[in-house]
Order: structure tokens, then sequence, then C-alpha cells
């Protein structure tokens, strides 16, 4: 059975509805991640499970036991905040312990519990120190220890990372996740940040106005996406209409801008209108065999690759090339794309409304 | 953050029964018929609110203090912007204790500088003058203007100026038409808070005022001191009512926990 | 006028800064330096204010008993109001705080805009309220709590509560000010850690506003030190403090040195609390705040 479950959630605030018929399942020991824009609704769930907020309809199930309706300080549920709330008024120790003072474990256990966390987040020797006189990053840390001092259950994570700078974050995607891995804690992640959600978890929710739009792993939700919400906001991707002429078992004959493509369908029903997904990693030059001729109308160099913008009579596509050594073609110069078939996905345009150009 | 329980909201309605209940008497006393004042009374009239019209002292004391008033204000502010964005602007010593020096009248006991101008004004045989009377003021409002002005000037975006000047503004063309409109409503509702502490100052100006310049809060002491009819209540009912007037102004202006609560100090 | 090189401001700020500057040397210094070296002459009944000087103004003022008293009316009176306004204000601050808005804003203009009424009027509606005729009376009475008018006019206890009324209003400002600066996911983090709401409350949040107590605490207690129009009305002749007792001798009995004198005590004395206490308080709370 799964370590924590929301059964129907939802909530409402009057005619708003923030979160629809919610249902997720968490395995004991994995982290997954609740990834989303602004606004979908991440933050309100986590909100839920702490206990900060009251579902409208649904129940909650910790280990088998309801909490929907039991006081935040009843659940054992460790969080970290955005803004790290840390008690400006308390040491480092003071913050770290102060989930043990809350129950009652007595002074010396409670010292060398305390040593034991900041040990973990490699804050050792700084117990004395007020909050003010602490970086970003150590606060960050403290924030970690105090949260995972008190042996909790399950862990909530609300974008912990999103006021460290580029290089911080990075290091503290790993060593988080070695931290998580090592105390094998229950851990939700809320972030916004795909690199940081397909980095750390085990499974990914892509959330989409208040209700998850794909659950898989990282590879899965990157590889397959199932609607178009999730295609374009995980990495960036080319979008084609089509219509479909023709399903075989394994894949749909879709026509685009003249063209017929053969794309694999992965056993979803596709029909009608359509569109043609594919990866900018996946579109190749090629100099021979081409299947489609363009013009290079941007080139940007990013370090590990080059990003090209190439003007097609299937409109202007993205393509990745990695960095090889020897640079490709210049603006304005003419070139072939060629793709595997099988790296094609299509959906189809109901699922979520319109084509979409690029993301 | 957490939500007000019943009892939070309970208290909240105690704590502003108790703040409004002097004030709420004070207008139900206006509109009494008896010639003095009691609490409850029968009979409604509006005959104390026409005797402030009748009574030569209380207008004058009025008038006296509209004129006074304004003319602090006005003065006050004229000195406190540049004082103000010489502060916020520039980093030179001294700095710290000249700031300290111009709040400092807050600071002081409005009894002691009762006393202080009394004693200057006397010496210099000047008790009697209007203008007196308004420089004393500006002492005493001066700290207001200068703490709006201030919150103004240092919350102002420097790069706006740069921008003007990288136009071909010159200094002072930047200074007029980016600046001062900047800052212009932190100015004017320190001048409206200048006027309102003027209007209201009671405890210094008893020292200083004479029976030809009796402001109305000196006027309505006074009376107080003495009879109890309740030409001061109606009095004090157009003034509280007045100034709510002015608060709900000063509220769309600059807002009013801002002012009464202040940036800068 | 507008030079944007701070590093060399040269003369541009003490221009702009003069005539203010000016205006206060000349009428707030000099004035009160003149009321210094009046405190040292001598006065006479008969010939007024003397030009020799002398300590026996202050000497009379410290050891004669009668001002003995006023000073320590004075200053029980100030800690009374100051305790009243930290027991009134807080919770009521706090409450706010969490309000939503509009009703926050309007709550608030109602708990500070009687700050820009002026203090006659204030203390005038007091009067009425604690009358032996008075609304608090009456209705008691009303109720039959009690057969008699209590007397609260020209007593302690109505000079505190009508003074509180007047300065409580700063202590709430104080108070709000330092719960803006709050993170208000703080409290959450708190229940999260497994504290109660009470827990939180004592722990997370009461610390963490004890410096808005505190500096409310201070103002509120040097403006009821130096209070007048309050203690004069509600007081009366019977219950002098330090203000309406200077107000006697400078209006009352023309002993113009007296007056100065206990002045100048009474200032030297405000600000070395407001200027004692506030080092005090910083120290203590620098390690929190910004």
């Amino acid at each position: 059975m799964a370590f924590l479950t929301l059964q129907g959630i939802s909530k409402r605030y009057g005619d708003f509805t923030a979160i629809e018929q919610l249902d997720l399942s968490v395995e004991r020991g994995e982290l997954l991640s609740l990834l989303g824009p602004s606004g979908c609704g991440k933050t309100t769930t986590l909100q839920m499970v702490a206990g900060f907020v009251t579902p409208t309809t649904g129940r909650i199930l910790l280990d088998g036991r309801d909490i929907t309706h039991e006081r935040p300080e009843k659940r054992g549920i460790g969080v970290v905040f955005q803004s790290y709330a840390l008690f400006p008024h308390m040491t480092v120790a003071g913050n770290v312990g102060f989930g043990l003072e809350m129950r009652k474990v007595k002074r010396k256990e409670r010292e060398a519990r305390v040593a034991e966390a900041l040990a973990l987040v490699r804050l050792n020797g700084l117990g004395h120190r007020y909050p003010k006189e602490l970086s970003g990053g150590q606060r960050q840390r403290v924030a970690i220890a105090r949260a995972i001092a008190m042996e909790p259950e399950l862990l909530l994570l609300d974008e912990p990372m999103s006021n460290l700078d580029a290089k911080l974050r990075e290091e503290m995607h790993i060593e988080l996740r070695g931290i998580q891995k090592r105390l094998g804690i229950t851990t939700i992640l809320v972030t916004h940040d795909q690199v940081e959600a397909m980095t750390m978890s085990d499974r990914i929710a892509v959330m989409h106005r208040g209700t998850i739009a794909q659950l898989s792993t990282p590879y899965d939700a990157y590889e397959r996406p199932a609607t178009p919400f999730a295609s374009t906001f995980l990495g960036r991707t080319n979008a084609f209409a089509g219509e479909v002429l023709r399903r075989n078992p394994r894949c749909a004959e879709v026509s685009v801008a003249g063209a017929t493509l053969h794309v694999p369908h992965e056993g979803r029903h596709v029909d009608g209108a359509v569109n043609v997904y594919i990866r900018p990693e996946k579109l190749h030059l090629a100099n021979g065999d081409a299947r489609v001729r363009g013009r290079i109308a941007t080139r940007v160099f990013v370090g590990n690759q080059w990003l090209l913008e190439v003007e097609t009579h299937l409109g202007k596509l993205r393509v990745a090339q990695p960095n090889h050594g020897a640079p490709p073609p210049e603006e304005g110069d003419e070139v072939g794309l060629d793709w595997t078939d099988d790296d094609l996905r299509v959906l189809t345009q109901d699922t979520a409304g319109g084509a979409h150009g690029h993301a | 953050m957490k939500q007000n329980g019943i009892l939070g909201l309970v208290y909240n309605a105690f704590f502003l029964s108790f703040i409004i209940a002097p004030l709420a008497v004070v207008m139900l006393v206006a509109f009494t018929d008896k010639g003095f004042i009691s609490m409850p009374f029968e009979g409604a009239s509006l005959r104390w609110f026409r005797a402030i019209i009748e009574n030569g002292d209380i207008v004058a004391a009025f008038w006296l203090s509209v004129r006074l008033a304004f003319a602090a204000a006005t003065i006050g502010v004229l000195l406190a912007v540049p004082a103000a964005l010489a502060i916020a602007r520039y980093r030179f010593p001294g700095r710290a204790a000249l700031t300290s020096f111009f709040l400092s009248p807050m600071m002081i006991p409005a009894v002691v500088l009762g006393i202080a101008f009394l004693r200057f004004l006397s010496l210099l045989h000047l008790s009697g003058s209007f203008w007196s009377l308004v420089c004393a003021h500006v002492i005493i409002v001066l700290p207001y203007a200068l703490r709006l002005a201030l919150s103004s000037a240092v919350g102002l975006d420097r790069d706006a100026e740069r921008a003007a000047l990288s136009c071909g503004a010159s200094r002072f063309t930047a200074f007029r038409r980016v600046v001062l409109p900047m800052i212009r409503t932190g100015v004017a509702g320190g001048w409206v808070l200048s006027f309102i502490q003027s209007f209201d100052e009671l405890t210094m100006t008893i020292f200083v005022a004479t029976p030809g310049t009796t402001t109305l809060p000196v006027a309505m002491y006074n009376q107080i001191a003495q009879t109890i009819d309740p030409l001061v209540a109606s009095v004090s009912a157009v003034l509280i009512v007045g100034t709510v007037l002015l608060m709900v102004l000063l509220d769309r202006m600059v807002g009013l926990d801002r002012i009464l609560i202040g940036e800068a100090r | 006028m507008a030079t944007l090189d701070d590093a060399r401001p040269g003369a541009a700020p003490w221009l702009l800064s003069g005539p203010a500057l000016l205006l206060f040397i000349g009428l707030l210094l000099v004035p009160l330096l003149l009321t210094l070296m009046l405190s040292f002459r001598v006065f006479s009944d008969t010939a007024g204010v003397q030009s020799a000087f002398t300590l026996s103004n202050y000497r009379e003022v410290v050891s004669d008993p009668y001002y003995g008293t006023i000073f320590l009316r004075t200053a029980g009176l100030a800690f009374a109001v100051t305790l009243l306004s930290i027991v009134l204000g807080v919770p009521e601050t706090i409450v706010l705080a969490r309000m939503k808005r509009p009703w926050q804003s309007l709550c608030l203009l109602i708990v500070l805009g009687p700050l820009l009424i002026s203090v006659v009027v204030r203390t005038l509606g007091w009067q009425i309220l604690l009358g032996n005729n008075g609304v608090f009376n009456n209705v008691l009475q009303a109720l039959h709590i009690t057969d008699e008018p209590i007397r609260l006019v020209f007593t302690m206890t109505g000079m505190i509560i009508a003074l509180t009324h007047v300065l409580v209003p700063f202590m709430v400002m104080s108070v709000w000010a330092n719960m803006q600066k709050l993170d208000s996911q703080v409290e959450w983090a708190g229940r999260s850690l497994g504290g109660s709401s009470f827990a939180v409350f004592r722990r997370v949040v009461l610390p963490q506003i004890m410096p808005g107590v505190l500096s409310g605490s201070i103002i509120v207690f040097a403006l009821s030190a130096s209070a007048f129009a309050t203690p004069a009305l509600i007081g009366g002749r019977r219950l002098k403090v330090v203000a309406t007792a200077a107000y006697d001798e400078f209006l009352g009995t023309l002993n113009w040195p007296l007056g100065a004198s206990i002045a100048v005590l009474l200032l030297i004395a405000n600000v070395a609390i407001v200027m004692g206490c506030s080092r005090l308080a910083e120290r203590r709370f620098k390690h929190i705040f910004d």
C-alpha cells in the first residue's frame, strides 16, 4: 500500500477552484516532485498535506492513518519553506532542536540529535550562531536540518532552492537527494524548475491548472509526454498541426504540411486533428538524405551545444546539436534536416486545445 | 498567518469601543438641549452648534488656529523638503546628528518647549506676536514634515533622475520635472499632517498664547477648566468630523498607516 | 542642485538644510539654553526674577517633599499607563495583524485616528464619561453594581485610564511596525515542528515582537511622564504631576526660575530614559534583526 495517499482532493475558494479531483499515491521512501508553473496548485497541495489548508473534499491518508482534519502539529511532517522561515530570535541549535523540544526530548539527547542533524547538512560547529549571521545557503541547510531532526515520517520541500544562485542550486540538488536517500524519508518536492525535478525525483507529477497532467518517471515524463502541456512544459519541443489519415497497429499516418509522417502512437487513440512533436536534440543536420530542407535563421552557441532555428516549409524548427568541435553552418546557409520516426510523438489536439508553435 | 478566533474578535470590539467611547460621548453631548453637560439627556437640539457661531471668542480662536496652522505647515514643509533631500541624497559628516537635531522636538516634552519659548519671547518682548507663535509651531511640526519627506526621498529611484540627465535635461530641469513630482505625495501628506499637528497643539501653546493670540485648543481648555457648558462639546464635535474628513483625505493621498507609523527615523 | 556625485557633496547639503538649521538653532537651541540659565536665577516674591545666580531652585525641587510627591506620582502614573498600554495594546495589535483587508485598514484607522484629534477633545470625553453623573457611573448604578457614584474624576485611576486612552495608539504603532517585519511562515514552521498554537505563540511570536513592545513602552513612558492636559483636566488641582507643577510656577506663582528648574529636570529625565533604554534595547536585540 502506498505510504501517502491523496484521494479525491479538491480545494475551492468561493468561485475559484485551486485543485480539482486530485488523486496521488506516494510510495515509502520515494522522492516525488510536484512540477508545474505558478498557479498550478502545487503549493496548495503541499499545504493541504502539511495541514495548513483544509481540503474542500477528499481524504489524505498517511501510513493508513486519515490525517485530513488533523492539526499540523500532530502530523509529524517535516516542512522546509521557500523563505526557510527560521526563528530569528533563536540560535541555529535552538532552531534545529525546536521540534525535539516540542516532543519533550531530554536536553542531552536533544543536543546529540541536533549535532547529528547539523553534521548531516555539513554545518558542524555553527550551532551557536543566529540566522542573521548566516549566508543564504547556510540558512537553507539549517531549515533542512530543522525539518529532519525530529525524524519525520514525511518531508515536504516547498521550492527550497529558489533563493539560491545557480551554481549552489546544482550542488544542493545532488546533496539533498543524497541525504534523502541515506535517511530513506518519503519526500514531496514542489518546484517549477524542471531540471530540479528531473535530477532529484523518483517520479514527477506534472501539474497544470489544479490537476495532475502526468505522473511518471523523469525519463517517461520527458520522452513520452501524455498531454500537450506536459510535452511543452518539460524541455523544449517542436510541434506541428496535422491530420490523421490512417492508423496501423504501431503508428499513425499523419499528414503534416503536405508530407506524410509515420508516428508511433504508443497505444493511444489518436484521430482527426493532432499535434506531432519532436525534440530539438532528436533532429540532426543531414547532408545527403534530408527529409526537409531549410535555411538557418538563428544560430546560438551555448557551450555544450549549438541551438539553431531553421526555416522550413513545415515551419520554424528548433535543432539542438552537441558541440563536437566543428561549428555548424552559419546563419543564412541552406541545410537539410533528418530524424528517426521513432522519435516523433503524437497527441490529439483536443487534449488541451490548439496547435502550439514552440515551447 | 493564523486567523482570529472569536476571542480575538471580541477583544477587538472591546478595544475599539474603548477608543471610540470618549469621542462618541462628546458628539452625543453636543446635541443636548440643556445648559449643562449631562448624560443621558432627553431633548436633542442644535442650540449649542448655533452657539458656536454666536461666540466671538471661539470663532476668532478658530480662525487664528487655521491661519496659524496654515502658516506653520507651509513654512515647515518649505524648510523640511530641502533638508530631507540633503539628508537622503548626500553622505556628509554630521548627517546623523543633523537628522536627530531636526527630529528632536518630538523627544522634548511639550511643557519644556512651552517654557523655553515663553522665556525666549518675553526676553525679546515678542510675546503677543502672531509670527512668534508661527515660528514656535514650525519647530513643533517640522519633524513630522521631515519624516514624511525623508521617507519619500529615500525611496526615490535615482535611476529615473539619471535617465532624465542622459536624455539631455539639465540638473535643475531633472529635479523639477522628475524628482519633485515623485516626492509630491509625501510632501503633500507632510503638509496635511503638519497642519493637523499645529491645529491640535495645546500644551506648548498654553504657555505662549496671549489673549490676543489664543488658539482654539487653548480657548477650549480654558473653557473646560472654568465652565461646564456644552459649547466645548459642540466645538469638539465639529473638530472630530473635520478631522475624520482630513483623515480620509490623508489616507487617499499617502496611506494613513504609513504616515502615522513612518519609515525614516 | 541635484548632483549625483555622492563622494564629494561639498556645500550642497548644508545649503539645503541651512534655513531649517538656522531656525532650529535660533528658536530651539537658544531658548533651551536660556531656560537652563533661567533655572539658576534667583526669584523674589516682590521683585521678580533677579540677575543673581543660585542653585537654590534645584535644591528646593530635590529636597522639598512637595515636589518629591509630585515626582513620585508622575513616575507612578507613567509606569501604570505604560503597563496598561502593554496589556491592552499588544493583544489588539496581534489581532489587527491577523485581520484581512479591508477590515484591517479600517480598524487600524480607528485605533490610530484619535492621534489626529486634539487631546482637549479626547480628555473632555473622559471627563464626561468618568464624572459623577457620567455615563460610566450611570451604567454601573443602572446595573445595580454600586449604589453611589464611584469617584473617578480627580483620581489617580481616572487619570490612568484617560491617559492610557490617549497614549495606547503609540504602543499599537510601535508593535505594528515590528510585526510588519516578521515572516509569517515562521508560525507555520513552528506548527509543523509539533508546537501547539499556544506554544508557537509563546516561543515564536512573542519573542519576536519584544523589540516593538519595548520601544513602544519607552515612548509611552516618556509621553506620560511629561503629559499636561490630561492630568490637568482629569487629575485636577490636587493631583499634580511634573508638567502641571511647572505650569503652576510659571503661570500661577510666576516663579519662573523654579518652573524652569522643574522643566530642565523633566527634560534631562526624559532624554536619559529614552536614550538609555533605546541603547539597552538595541544591544539586546541587535543579533536578531537587521
